[in-house]
C-alpha cells in the first residue's frame, strides 16, 4: 500500500473522480470516513429504545401470557 | 411465541443498531422505525428458527437487511420515479436536529449503491467483521471487502464534493434511480 499522503484524492472534480486518480484512498481519508461514518451511526445508538418498541416487546408478551396462563 | 427473558433483553439491546442501520440504509428516519417493527415482528415470530448461542443481532441484521431490499424493490416497480420523488425522500427527512456534517453524510451514503452501501455501513459503523457482513449479505468475503472500498472512495468524492459546491439535488442520481424503476 501508498502510505504517501495524497491530497489530490480529496479534490473535487465528479464522483469517482478521486477513485480514479488513486486506486487507494491515503490512510487520513479513510480514517476521516470512518470517524464520520461511526459518529453519525452512534448518535442513534445512544438515542436508546424509543418508547414504541420497549411497548411493542410488552404487548407481544402480554398477549402470550395471557394465551398461556388462561388459569 | 414464548421468549425467555434473556433472549428478549438480548433483542431489547440490538434495538438502537437496528435503528441506526435502517436509518443508514433508508436515510429516513420514519421508514427506519417501520423497518425495525417489521423487523422484531418477524423476529419474534420466526424465533424458533434462531439457533441459541449465534450471533443474535447478525440475525436481526439479516432480516431488516432483507426486508429493505423487498420494500426497495417493491418501490421500484410501483414507483416510477420520474420527478425525482423517490430519491427526494431518501435524503430530505432526517431528524430536525441533524448537524450538517451527519447531513453530507447522509446525503453521500444515498447516493451509493445499494450493495456498496450496505457493506460499508456494516463493516465501517456496526462493527462487524467481513466475514460476518458476507453471511448477512449472503455473498462472498471478497465481494464485502471490494464493496466496502469502493463505497469508501465514492464518499471521499462525493464528501469533497459536497463541500465545494451548494447541497442539492442531484440530476444524475434522479436519472440513474428514475432508470432503474423502468
Amino acid at each position: 500500500m501508498n502510505s504517501k499522503f495524497r491530497r489530490d484524492s480529496m479534490l473535487p472534480g465528479g464522483p469517482g473522480a478521486a477513485e480514479k486518480r488513486s486506486g487507494k484512498l491515503d490512510k487520513e481519508t479513510q480514517v476521516k470516513i470512518g470517524q464520520q461514518l461511526r459518529a453519525m451511526y452512534d448518535e442513534v445508538v445512544r438515542q436508546g429504545v424509543p418508547d414504541r418498541f420497549a411497548e411493542l416487546l410488552r404487548q407481544l408478551e402480554q398477549r402470550d401470557d395471557d394465551r398461556e396462563t388462561q388459569s | 411465541m414464548k421468549i425467555d427473558d434473556s433472549l428478549r433483553d438480548e433483542i431489547l439491546a440490538a434495538i438502537p443498531k437496528l435503528r441506526a442501520f435502517a436509518i443508514s440504509l433508508s436515510g429516513n428516519v420514519d421508514r427506519a422505525d417501520d423497518l425495525v417493527q417489521e423487523t422484531l415482528l418477524r423476529a419474534l415470530a420466526n424465533i424458533d428458527s434462531f439457533q441459541p448461542g449465534t450471533n443474535l443481532q447478525a440475525w436481526l441484521f439479516t432480516i431488516l437487511r432483507n426486508l429493505f431490499r423487498s420494500e426497495y424493490r417493491k418501490r421500484k416497480r410501483e414507483v416510477e420515479d420520474v420527478d425525482g420523488r423517490y430519491s427526494d425522500n431518501l435524503v430530505a427527512h432526517p431528524e430536525q436536529d441533524d448537524k450538517l456534517e451527519f447531513k453530507e453524510m447522509r446525503m453521500a451514503l444515498a447516493k451509493l449503491p445499494q450493495d456498496q452501501r450496505e457493506a460499508l455501513i456494516l463493516v465501517g459503523a456496526s462493527g462487524f467483521s467481513y466475514e460476518e457482513a458476507a453471511n448477512i449479505c449472503g455473498c462472498a468475503v471478497g465481494t464485502i471487502k471490494s464493496r466496502v472500498n469502493r463505497a469508501r472512495n465514492r464518499l471521499a468524492a462525493e464528501l469533497s464534493i459536497e463541500r465545494a459546491e451548494d447541497i442539492g439535488p442531484d440530476p444524475a442520481m434522479r436519472a440513474a434511480i428514475a432508470d432503474k424503476s423502468r
